[in-house]
Formats: structure tokens, C-alpha cells, sequence
């Protein structure tokens, strides 16, 4: 059994709970479904979207060159990281040398992909995350199970226990309005002290040398006005021409992600503030290799919105945990093979080619054609199920030989249901096997043409 | 007008009445059939599980009993879509021979934009829940993806406004995977079952008497779950109900 299967098993076990899971998430993705209908011309800003990526991942170079040049002029230091590690290292340096201790955070995937909070906490930072959700997985010690809706898979019930252990709240209290009011007075607390604050990039516009950070909760704003030290990180994959595309990028994010026409706050950061320093940190860590691959490089377009993730049927199944990537969902299996076949194949079986994830993504992400195309090379890469291909030898037998097929069909029909409906079978337990025809279709025609 | 018929390997084991159904109606409709007889799989099965090229000789053998016919036309979406869009790469052809991906069609496809009929002589008196099948809404464009927006169309619905009698419904989540998948129903089998346990309570819920689609694959994996539950609800292939005289 694959990775990937045996977890969704588990998972699945509580059935409850993997219901609801299914229903919350399947409810963002029709909330997601209302805004795409509300736009007229909703293909065509997912056609322009693609294409502006398209266009800015084949003049790359340039694109970055210009952002670093115009940004540099506006008064941001930029930096350069090939790898995760030397990110954590140049964010380290820049708050070791300002001697900050304290550093509240808004979302990053970049953050997660490059294990940067443990690297600074080793170091002794205290690391806050500002955006809730966020909050709430780092007070639980554990992961995202979403990269847009990270606590997605935790009940209200469970935050309050966590917030009366960790925030002193009243005991038995999980009103939500409560609770968020809770977090909210914690996270001020929080925000007074920082000495540092982080936010990831949703978008970097070269022509202006300035990028663009989207919230709800204004996390972001609210870390970055009173801080005196402001660092950002991005993926190089980032970077867009001019503000022309932002507007057709923030006219699909929200709608993509949570169904909303906008997020609530969209700051464009361009230089720093009188008396205080402004970094931006743009990292590789992978993202030329996928760009060389030519298979995968539509990978790059992704723009992190996650409804792959809420129209995956399998995803919404088996939850976020399921995943070994530390993002799931199609986006994540596509991920995952991108940067380490033999640490994540085991989440390729985690898809049953439904198309869907290709039709949602806002930038056009082919992920179901890239499974399809990952799954091809599994078998070369050594990193095939061998139960997998003994059932397709066994297959290949069959097939491949009228004679053997016909052979097996006719013989089907007479096995006793006993020695196929068993456990030993996974499709059985809960599904009956289908019956095999006495004649077969073939038989059939024969008959039909005397 | 020649038409080969082809018929997917477990469609000639499991579903010989649907073979029979599409036979008969593609007869009533003028058409001149024929069905090659050493057809086995299309390689799908394969493909889908990551051993596309496991697929050629079974593909190169299809190329080659479908030579010779205007169409070729098979009653299941998600085996024709492969041989579409999967052919191109695994039979390279050097000369200008057409490939069989050219030329295949979905039955209901080629009824619905070959043939184009304005009337069916058929009568079936029940309601019936759509399953829209994934392979057969996304690859082969029966119906508009409901993630897409697009005008609403579908070719299974305008195929059978031309029976007698019959209430077409949708389900709740009118397009979602069924959890079949090939061998993702075995290697999944905990989320395929799931994914088939929901769907088939969403088409029982739209109180339809019969679950019916272009894809017998889907009916398969459902009616694996309909019959472990006990349900009243029945499947049916959609070619049936278009040749059904009841």
C-alpha cells in the first residue's frame, strides 16, 4: 500500500470527521464556483493569467533583473538564495546582526518549504505566526493540513481546548467570535514586541520594484507597520511584468481561494519606511531545474491559491496529513516529485485522473496532465509499486492475446464469487465485484450476424 | 458510411447488453456496422497506472483491425478519450496514414454530432440520475465541467430528450469522481470507496429509479456499492435507455 493510501485509510476511519472535512472544503470550492460564474469573462482572465506566466517564466532572467534593479532603486536590499538552506542562513545573518530576537510572521509556503521557523527558533528566535490559522498549527505543534486554510482540518471544539491550555481562555468556551477576539488580543501582544517581522510575496512586480502581500486578517500590515525590520521571501517563480497583470492575478486569486471577489488586505510593499530597513530575499531552492523540465515547468505558474486542493475528491477525502509533501492535494503530489521522487512518490497513487484540479487552477496548471506524466516515470525512476506492475503484467497477458482473453472470459463467469470476494481483494469490502456475462459481447455479435 | 464498432474489453465481459444496445441503435440509425473480432483492451488500464508503454502493441493492434472504417465508435468515454489523446504518442505514424485517434468516437458523441437524429423510437417511463463521467466531461467534452465557466450544455441530455417517457435529473455535486480510476479503485480502495459510497448516495438522493451514463466503468464501481448496501437504485448504461422500447 502506498504512503498516500495507508494514511487516507486512517483518516477515513473516523468517518465523521472525514464527512465533514469533505463538506467544509467542498463548501469553499462551490463559494469559489459562485465568484468564476459571477465573471463573464472568467476563462478569459484564466487564459491571460496563464499567459502572462507563461510569458514571464520564458524571460525569467530578465523579469528578475529588473525587479532586482527598480526594488534596489527604491530602497529595498535584495538578496539571492539558491537554496532553502541559504535562505535560513541570510535571514538569520540579517536578524543576528540587527541582535532582534523577536519575529511575527504572516504566511509563507516558502517559510514551510525551507524549514525556516525551526532553523530561527534553534537559534533562539521566537517565531510568532500572525496569520490564525497558522497560529493555531503552531500552538497544536503540528503542520498545515492546507496552504490556504491551514487549521481546516481542526474543530472549533479542539481550538478552545487549545486556546484555554495556551491562551488562558474561558474553559469550555469555542465561540468562534470569542475565540478569534482571544487570538486576536494574544497576537497584539505579540505584534508590540516584535522586533522583526516576516511576510512571504504573492506577487513581485518588476516594473515597479515593488511586491504585493494578501491577507484577510491584515497580519501582514499589522507586523510590518511596527516592526523597524521588514523581511520578505520569495520564490523566484514570483515575479510578474507590471501592474497591468497584477490586476488580472488579484482578480483570481480570492475568487480562486476562498471564493471572495478580493482578499481583504492587498499591500504593495515598495520601499521601506523613514528609519527602518526593508529586505527581500528571493530563493531558487529547485525552481530553475523545474523551469529546465520542460514536463513540469507549469508547475512555476502556480500561485498558491489551493483550489486544486478544494476540488480534489480525493484530498477532501483523505485530508491533508495523508500527503507526505508538506503541501497536498495535487499541488502538492506535483510538488513533492519535483523535488524528491524517492522521498514523495508515495503519494502519486493519491489520484484518480479526474481532470478536475486542471479545470479550477486560475493559472492553468495542467496537475492531472503532470500526474499522468509523473506516473509514466515512476517505473525509470525505480520508485514503481511492484504489486502495481505485477497486476499490470498480468494484464498485459491477457490483452494482448485475443485468444487468452477470450479464454478468460468465457472461464470468468464460472469462478465461484467466493475466491474474488474476499479480503484479500481490496476492491471488496463495502463493494461487491461486478458479474461476468455468461455470453460474452463477442458471443453476442456472432450470434446477432447468423 | 463503414463504422467499426469497439468494444472495451470489460464492456464485452461484464456489459455484452450494452455492446447489443449500441449494435441495434447505430443499425436503427442507418448506420453499417461491423466489429472486428480480435479486439481486446485499448490499454488504458495500463496507461492510467503509469505503464503507458505497455500500451503499444495493444495499441498498434488496434490501429490496425480499425484500418478501413470511416469511424470507429465505442459505448465508454474514458477508453476513448485514451485512444485519443494517448494514440498520437504511442503509434508515431510516418507516412500519412491516419491514426485511429482521428477518427474514434463516443457513441453518444458521434450520435449526437455525426448522425445528429430528431427523433429516437424510444420509450422508457423512469426517472434517471445523470452520472457525468470525468473522462467523459473534461477529455471528451459531453457535458460543461461545472468548474468551468461555460454555458451549460450536454450531449447526454439533448440524446435523451429524444426518448418517450423519461425524467432526466442531475445529482448534487453533478460532476464529481465516482472514485473508479482504473487501478486507483484497487490502490486507493479506501478513498475509491468512499468517493463511490458518496456519489451514489447523491444520485439516490435526487430519488431517480436508474443511474445512467456513458461510462460503464463508473456504473461498475457504483454498482459494486449499490448492491453491498442493498439499494433499490439501479444502473444503466445510457445506450440502453436510448434503444429501451418500455
Amino acid at each position: 500500500m502506498s504512503s498516500h493510501a495507508g494514511k487516507a485509510k486512517k483518516f477515513l476511519m473516523n468517518e465523521a470527521r472525514s464527512v465533514w472535512h469533505d463538506k467544509a472544503l467542498f463548501a469553499v470550492r462551490e463559494k469559489r464556483d459562485r465568484q468564476a460564474y459571477s465573471l463573464p469573462e472568467w476563462e478569459e482572465l484564466r487564459n491571460t493569467a496563464s499567459a502572462i506566466k507563461e510569458h514571464t517564466l520564458s524571460h525569467l532572467a530578465e523579469y528578475l533583473e529588473e525587479f532586482e534593479r527598480k526594488a534596489t532603486q527604491n530602497g529595498i536590499k535584495i538578496h539571492w538564495a539558491e537554496s532553502g538552506d541559504d535562505m535560513n542562513k541570510i535571514v538569520g545573518d540579517i536578524i543576528a546582526e540587527k541582535g532582534a530576537k523577536h519575529l511575527v510572521k504572516s504566511k509563507s509556503m516558502l517559510a514551510e518549504e525551507c524549514g525556516l521557523a525551526p532553523y530561527l527558533e534553534e537559534r533562539g528566535v521566537e517565531v510568532v505566526e500572525s496569520d490564525l490559522g497558522e497560529r493555531i498549527v503552531q500552538l497544536m505543534h503540528c503542520a498545515p493540513s492546507h496552504i490556504v486554510l491551514p487549521a481546516i482540518h481542526i474543530k472549533r471544539e479542539e481550538v478552545g481546548e487549545l486556546f484555554e491550555r495556551e491562551l488562558g481562555t474561558e474553559q469550555g468556551n469555542s465561540d468562534p467570535t470569542y475565540l478569534t477576539h482571544e487570538a486576536r488580543k494574544h497576537l497584539r501582544e505579540k505584534f508590540m514586541q516584535a522586533d522583526v517581522a516576516m511576510t512571504g510575496v504573492n506577487f513581485a512586480i518588476a516594473e515597479e520594484g515593488a511586491f504585493a502581500v494578501c491577507t484577510n486578517e491584515g497580519n501582514a500590515d499589522m507586523g510590518t507597520s511596527h516592526a523597524p525590520l521588514h523581511i520578505a521571501i520569495m520564490g523566484l517563480e514570483k515575479v510578474i511584468p507590471n501592474l497591468a497583470s497584477l490586476g488580472v492575478f488579484t482578480r483570481l486569486l480570492a475568487r480562486s481561494a476562498t471564493g471572495q471577489p478580493i482578499t481583504t488586505y492587498t499591500s504593495i510593499y515598495r520601499k521601506p519606511e523613514e528609519g527602518k530597513e526593508l529586505h527581500l530575499v528571493i530563493v531558487d531552492n529547485g525552481r530553475t531545474e523545474s523551469l529546465a523540465n520542460e514536463a513540469h515547468r507549469n508547475m512555476l505558474k502556480c500561485m498558491r491559491c489551493g483550489a486544486c486542493m478544494n476540488t480534489c475528491p480525493v484530498y477532501r477525502r483523505s485530508g491533508g496529513y495523508s500527503y507526505s509533501y508538506f503541501i497536498p492535494g495535487p499541488l502538492g503530489i506535483n510538488l513533492g516529485m519535483l523535488r524528491s521522487p524517492k522521498l514523495y512518490a508515495g503519494n502519486m497513487s493519491g489520484c484518480s485522473l479526474c481532470y478536475s484540479c486542471s479545470g479550477v487552477c486560475p493559472a492553468k496548471v495542467d496537475l492531472a496532465e503532470q500526474i499522468y506524466a509523473w506516473r509514466q516515470q515512476m517505473n525509470s525512476l525505480g520508485v514503481a509499486a511492484p504489486s502495481k506492475k505485477l497486476i499490470v503484467k498480468a494484464m498485459n497477458m491477457i490483452m494482448r492475446s485475443g485468444w487468452v482473453f477470450d479464454t478468460a472470459i468465457s472461464c470468468a463467469p464460472y469462478l465461484p464469487r467466493f475466491t474474488y470476494n474476499n479480503g484479500l481483494n481490496p476492491w471488496y469490502g463495502g463493494r461487491e465485484m461486478p458479474h461476468f456475462a455468461k455470453r460474452s459481447f463477442k458471443v453476442v455479435w456472432r450470434k446477432m450476424e447468423k | 458510411m463503414k463504422v467499426a464498432l469497439f468494444i472495451p474489453c470489460y464492456v464485452n465481459a461484464l456489459y455484452p447488453e450494452v455492446g447489443e444496445a449500441s449494435y441495434r441503435l447505430l443499425r436503427s440509425l442507418g448506420v453499417d456496422v461491423d466489429y472486428p473480432l480480435e479486439q481486446t483492451c485499448c490499454g488504458q488500464p495500463m496507461a492510467n497506472a503509469g505503464y503507458e508503454a505497455d500500451a503499444k502493441p495493444l495499441a498498434k493492434k488496434m490501429e490496425r483491425l480499425f484500418a478501413g472504417y470511416d469511424y470507429v465508435v465505442g459505448p465508454s468515454a474514458s477508453c476513448v478519450s485514451f485512444v485519443r489523446e494517448g494514440y498520437p504518442r504511442l503509434t508515431h505514424h510516418d507516412d500519412d496514414k491516419e491514426c485511429l485517434a482521428s477518427h474514434i468516437y463516443e457513441i453518444c458523441e458521434f450520435i449526437h454530432d455525426v448522425v445528429r437524429p430528431t427523433k429516437l423510437d424510444a420509450r422508457f417511463p423512469h426517472k434517471v440520475s445523470l452520472h457525468n463521467s470525468c473522462h467523459g466531461v473534461r477529455l471528451m467534452g459531453l457535458s460543461a465541467p461545472s468548474e468551468m465557466n461555460i454555458p451549460y450544455y450536454s450531449k447526454l441530455r439533448n440524446l435523451l430528450s429524444l426518448v418517450e417517457g423519461v425524467e432526466v435529473v442531475e445529482p448534487e455535486r453533478k460532476d464529481e469522481c465516482c472514485g473508479f480510476g482504473g487501478l486507483f479503485s484497487i490502490e486507493e480502495s479506501a478513498v475509491s470507496k468512499r468517493m463511490a459510497h458518496d456519489k451514489v448516495a447523491r444520485h439516490v438522493a435526487t430519488g431517480a429509479e436508474y443511474i445512467t451514463g456513458a461510462d460503464s466503468s463508473c456504473l461498475m464501481n457504483m454498482q459494486g456499492i449499490i448492491e453491498n448496501e442493498g439499494l433499490a437504485i439501479r444502473t444503466k448504461h445510457i445506450i440502453e435507455i436510448l434503444t429501451a422500447k418500455e
